[in-house]
């Protein structure tokens, strides 16, 4: 789609970036982030200090040390400008769709009236014909046409969109291919789908998650644990007859003071978000994909996301006494006028049967049956002979008898197997039994595997019946199956498990999707589904893949990991910058402090500057990771655990012991103090 | 660092691990008010008439809100009772030598002292307070405040093993069972064993003996030698890890504990209730590898101090050494010779870990670094092993931000056993920690640059900045043991102290309610692979380093003026302060 995927340093994004961070100075939107706020705040303290001469500090010193304040601040400002700007740049893209169009409006007395789209609103009704570019969201009333999508979703093959049914939704920005659609308007101007994405993206109406909100309250408690420190310092060094200056203080609080997390947290969300836009899911809010980390329940649906969309004919078995070739002969009768993927399936299975083509048209006395959901069969009546093919419990119904006992051998055999037995019939003698065989995606069962080892549960639902339910689950690898599934019986399984304290995603188009959608922590809707789907949902797949809810989760996890890596690095700074700065302040008052001085710095000068460049520069040098996220991994939350605090926590521990030093060698080396 | 104290050592550490379990499960039962003890036969009928007479349901369930209004309710009461006590002692019966009525600042800050569970002693007991101020101001207050903080641990856990519950328990319960089962018996036993120790027990007025050898340059040929029911206070106080003694020498005192053995003894009964919650933690929230990796957490923490502070009382001072003292003996300035140089290390660890503060030794005469143990051990938020009940919620509170903190590293945001630790809890455990450091900093800064600060020092320099800290470190944190050396018995210091240990204990107690209410009332998820790990050696490294970190780091700029100036100074120059 939209999402053509941007390289990270764009030289235009950056120049952009660089601007909006210096935008960003406002302390009106600084104040939203506590720690980068205070080390604001300290660097407008210094700059003074540097401005009146306070201090007795070099002023090349403070000069620099000033600068870098600022340069703190700036650099997390920029972090969050180029992952605002990555979204932007697509938002753009978006928006280019968005034409002003001219709407044949239909008026109450049922003639048209041209009008333009941002006139429309909701409830209102629009023709819209072939060529012509769909001008609001909406549902069609009536008609069915071909749609060309690709404006939003990027697939170029068209789709068709119909009255009625799980297909009725269309996008404003569209453009129908074929025939002439009646739609109603859903969506007044500026709330659109595609406005909606396009703030989504842009981030304009980003909030703060709940996880966000806390983190931010336990940064900000440790500023204020720093500050009482640091402030103190200068009241025991009165004591203890050492001065401190300002800007040494200062200088000591923010490097401190979780700056590292602090500058990349908000950009660390917002690339969250991005992630998920460049799979083509639009996430509704960063809510919703922080729920997408924890979810530990996916409901799945058999059809499509476990199974491919069609089930395959494989087989015939024919009742005793029955020749296979008749049975077959019967079978493809029955499916003539079935255009289901299965029914196509029997006629080609028919034809290894020696059977020619038939064709509808070569049988003018023949009358069709089609298959609908109430009677679950299809069939043919040639005379007085009706030919039925269907499930066994319909067929029953209609030969209103028993089946022989082998036929219900097989038809048990093949459902065991997870495939679904029909049952064809000849007036009220049985033929035999097809065997329809669900094919299992490839590649899922060791997927599922990894997400097991991760605490996550997969439920398969289905509206097969349990054995055929329990032969696909056993394939497929998931932990549990619904069987025999109704839209409410989804609904009950997921606040049975909310009830447990269990977070559960699915996904699904329907209109009765729409209260599973809703209750569901993480619900993915479908981009082809109905409106009330998507509405319900608090994510859109525009490529409607329901696999992707496995992508999903995997997003959200990186996400949150990502986050707690560069919490526990950050806080694991402040050992090695402990040691480059305490000795720096006290040395000159206590030289027997020497030995404290482990990393060996140059001068206090020295020290206490490459601590402060040191701590800018990190938060340049993570935001690659910051913005591309950590590695997902799927392994269980000990083997994790251990794996990232070894790098980020030990790694958190050590590397500012090299880059403090290597900073110092330079600042000596280039006679910076 | 001989043998003998590494014997000692692993002696401790055994048997303090095979008390863990019982004593775990025992208190598990005392704090079910449906649990079944052996005591049942003879004190369920005193339990049953208690409630009658006050007017208790024990059925009834409180809020986090209810239990916190008990809790402060109840102290008040406590404090004014106390306060009322020591400023009426004169016309109070129990008063052989006839003592005055107590000054209203220390006043405050002893009823303060001692409804905190601190025992900061301002006051000399035995050359201010009468029997009756020691038996019924103060003892009261050391079976109460001890299953106060008992009572709040508890409350906590059920909060965390709860599932959609409102309610935490009910506190006039948990005080009333907490008392009766399990400290007012333990004390009859240990009392009596302490007694045979010979510690005193008695309502004599004080002894004067005639010196044996006049000391040169006195005039003195007696000597008062206090007495008074000591052992019975001696009992509590370790065990409720007051730490307030009866004499003011406390446990340095031959008559509150005279021998090695009264030694060992008193400092396990410090760790005994502290140990064995850890184990009622694992019991209660059914993860019995989780109460065991807090004790491990803690017993590290314990072994890390004892090893610095010995190593470094028994490398002795440097400059004593060039003028002449063996470098074999160790620092023994300040400390009992029955106890030595490990006995003394020890028990300064022991007691700073928890928050006892009873002393055996003169801690203003240990070595900068180990009189660093002490401090930093307090600073902490006396959460290894801690006080009684109080070490296991300042813990808990810790392993609350550990999780936090560590637990996004696994994709999901954080939970501690099933428990979502989100914006309200982390605010609740970050007030809990931030509190004792900022009236520990906050306060010591002021005394440093303030006249009525720096006139009470002993010593100048960084040693004079490590009495003001350890003040603070020791009244913020409940401890209550005394750097000494600081005469801290003036009205800024006595009020100043005072409200440190009121903020220390119920600024923390409320947000650690307010925890418990929160987690009680969430959903409890059912822990699965993919849940955050609470036991094991990861969570061991990451607990632990989160308190040293958020602990350590807060604190280590002031004690780089303090302790480790001192130090350096001590090894790298002549100076003097």
């Amino acid at each position: 789609m939209v999402a053509k995927k941007h390289s990270l340093f764009d030289p235009g994004m950056i120049a952009q970036a660089v601007i909006e961070a210096l935008k960003k100075l406002d302390p009106r939107s600084m104040v939203k982030n506590p720690v980068m706020f205070v080390t604001e705040v300290g660097a407008v303290v210094t700059t003074f200090g540097l401005v009146f001469r306070q201090g007795a500090e070099p002023v090349l010193f403070s000069l620099q040390v000033t600068l870098w304040l600022w340069f703190t601040v700036l650099f997390a400002n920029f972090a969050e400008a180029l992952a605002e700007g990555r979204g932007k740049a697509q938002a753009n893209e978006l928006r280019k769709t968005r034409t002003k169009t001219l709407a044949n409006r239909l008026l109450a007395d049922g003639s048209f009236e041209k009008t333009s789209a941002d006139e429309l609103r909701k409830g209102h009704l629009v023709l819209v014909s072939a060529g012509e570019i769909i001008p609001a969201d909406g549902e069609i009333v009536y008609g069915v046409a071909t749609v060309d999508e690709s404006a939003i979703t990027g697939e170029s093959a068209p789709v068709i969109r119909e009255a009625g049914g799980d297909r009725s939704a269309v996008t404003g920005g569209t453009r129908v291919l074929s025939d002439s659609i009646r739609v109603r308007v859903t969506a007044n101007p500026g709330e659109s789908f595609l406005d909606h994405m396009i703030r989504l993206i842009e981030g304009a109406k980003r909030q703060k998650t709940p996880n966000e909100i806390a983190l931010t309250i336990l940064l900000s408690a440790l500023t204020i644990i720093f500050l009482v420190a640091i402030m103190t310092f200068k009241f025991f060094g009165i004591y203890s007859h050492v001065t401190f200056s300002v800007t040494v203080l200062v200088a000591l609080l923010v490097c401190l003071i979780p700056t590292t997390i602090g500058g990349l947290l908000s950009a660390i969300g917002i690339a969250g978000i991005d992630r998920l836009v460049q799979k083509n899911v639009l996430a509704m809010s960063g809510r919703a994909v922080e729920a997408a980390g924890d979810v530990d329940v996916l409901l799945l649906d058999k059809t499509g996301t476990i199974t491919l969309g069609d089930r395959q004919a494989t087989e015939f078995l024919p009742a005793a006494g029955v020749c296979v070739e008749d049975l077959a002969d019967a079978a493809q009768l029955a499916s003539l006028a079935d255009e289901t993927p299965e029914g196509r399936s029997i006629v080609v299975l028919a034809k290894q049967y020696g059977l020619r083509g038939r064709s509808i048209m070569d049988m003018p006395n023949a009358r069709f049956l089609p298959f609908t959901a109430q009677t679950r069969m299809s069939g043919v009546d040639v005379g007085e002979t009706q030919i039925r093919k269907g499930a066994p419990d319909a067929v029953r119904d209609f030969i209103a008898s028993p089946f022989p006992q082998e036929v219900e051998a097989s038809a048990r055999r093949v459902s065991q197997n997870g495939g679904t037995p029909l049952i064809v019939a000849s007036g009220r003698r049985v033929l035999g039994v097809i065997h329809l065989k669900d094919i299992v995606k490839g590649g899922l069962k060791d997927r599922f595997e990894r997400f097991r080892a991760m605490g996550i549960k997969t439920v398969m639902i289905t509206g097969d019946n349990r054995l055929t339910a329990a032969a696909i689950a056993k394939e497929a690898g998931v932990d549990d199956f619904l069987a025999e599934a109704r839209p409410e019986d989804k609904l009950s399984l997921i606040r049975n498990e909310q009830a447990a304290g269990h977070l559960v995603a699915m996904t699904g188009d329907g209109t009765n999707d729409a209260p599973a959608l809703a209750q569901a922590d993480v619900g993915v809707a479908m981009n082809t589904g109905t409106q009330a789907a998507k509405e319900a949902g608090n994510m859109v797949d525009l490529d409607s893949n329901p696999t992707k809810l496995i992508e999903v989760v995997e997003i959200g996890k990186q996400m949150l990991m990502t986050r707690g890596a560069l919490t526990t690095f950050s806080i694991a700074n402040d050992v090695a910058k402990y040691f480059a700065i305490i000795p720096a302040m006290l040395v000159s008052a206590f030289p027997v402090i020497g030995p404290l001085n482990l990393m060996r710095l140059g001068s206090p000068a020295s020290a206490i500057l490459s601590a402060v460049i040191f701590n800018a520069l990190i938060i340049i040098a993570l935001i690659p990771l910051a913005l591309r996220g950590v590695r997902f991994r799927p392994l269980g939350a000990a083997v994790l655990l251990r794996r990232n605090l070894l790098i980020y926590g030990a790694g958190g521990l050590a590397v500012p012991f090299v880059g403090i030093k290597l900073i110092d060698l330079l600042v000596n080396g280039l006679g910076l103090v | 660092m001989d043998i003998f104290g590494w014997i000692q050592l692993a002696l401790f550490v055994a048997v303090l691990f095979g008390l863990t379990k019982p004593v775990g499960i025992y208190l598990a039962r005392v704090l079910d008010a449906k649990g079944a003890t052996f005591l049942d036969p003879a004190i369920r009928p005193v339990e049953r008439l208690i409630y009658r007479i006050s007017g208790i349901d024990p059925d009834r369930e409180q809020s986090w809100r209810q239990y916190a209004v008990s809790i402060i309710a109840f102290s008040l009461v406590g404090l004014l009772f106390t306060y009322a006590v020591l400023r009426l002692q004169n016309l109070l019966p129990l008063n052989p030598q006839g003592f005055g009525p107590v000054r209203p600042d220390l006043a405050f800050n002893t009823a303060a002292s001692f409804t905190t569970n601190t025992n900061w002693q301002s006051y000399g007991g035995e050359s201010t307070l009468s029997y009756f101020s020691q038996m019924v101001g103060l003892v009261f207050h050391n079976f109460v405040s001890a299953a106060m903080g008992i009572a709040v641990a508890v409350a906590l856990i059920r909060g965390i093993a709860g599932h959609s519950a409102k309610s935490i328990g009910n506190f006039w319960v948990d005080l009333v069972r907490i008392n009766l089962f399990l400290l007012l018996p333990i004390c009859v036993f240990y009392s009596v064993f302490l007694v045979s120790q010979g510690v005193v027990q008695n309502f004599q007025p004080y002894v004067t003996a005639e010196v044996v050898e006049r000391l040169e340059g006195t005039a003195d040929s007696s000597q008062t030698i206090a007495q008074g029911p000591v052992a019975s206070q001696a009992a509590i106080k370790m065990l409720g890890t007051n730490g307030g003694g009866y004499m003011n020498a406390n446990a340095a005192h031959p008559y509150e504990n005279p021998t090695p053995l009264s030694n060992f003894i008193q400092m396990l009964s410090i760790f005994l209730l502290p140990s064995g919650l850890t184990y009622t933690l694992g019991r209660m929230v059914k993860n019995q590898r989780h109460g065991w990796a807090v004790w491990l957490v803690m017993t590290l923490l314990v072994l890390a101090g004892t090893f610095a502070a010995w190593s470094s009382e028994a490398a002795g001072n440097p400059r004593m050494q060039t003028l002449g003292v063996s470098a074999a003996d160790g620092n023994m300035e300040g400390k009992e010779v029955r106890f030595g140089i490990f006995g003394s290390a020890l028990f300064a660890t022991i007691t700073t870990d928890a928050s006892c503060g009873a002393v055996n030794a003169m801690h203003d005469s240990f070595t900068p670094l180990g009189g660093l143990v002490p401090l930093l051990n307090m600073q902490l938020g006396e959460v290894i092993f801690g006080g009684a009940g109080a070490g296991l919620y300042g813990m808990l509170v810790f392993v609350v931000l550990t999780v936090f903190l560590a637990g996004l590293m696994i994709g999901r945001t954080p939970e501690y056993l099933g428990k979502k630790i989100e914006a309200y809890d982390v605010k609740a455990s970050a007030i809990a920690v931030l509190i004792p450091i900022l009236f520990t900093l906050g306060f010591a800064a002021l005394a440093a640059v303030s006249a009525w600060g720096v006139a009470g020092l002993n010593n100048a320099g960084p040693h004079g900045l490590s009495e003001m800290l350890y003040a603070y470190s020791s009244a913020a944190g409940n401890n209550g043991s005394a750097f000494a050396g600081l005469n801290a018995n003036t009205p800024w210091y006595n009020t100043t102290l005072g409200i440190a240990m009121l903020a220390g204990r119920f600024l923390i107690i409320v947000p650690v309610l307010a925890l418990a209410g929160d987690l009680a009332r969430k959903k409890r998820v059912e822990t699965s692979g993919g849940s955050f790990p609470v036991g094991g050696g990861t969570f061991v490294v990451l607990l632990t380093g989160t308190i040293l970190i958020v602990g350590a780091l807060t604190f280590l700029p002031a004690l780089s003026l303090g302790p480790v100036v001192e130090h350096f100074t001590l090894y790298g120059s002549v100076r003097l302060f």
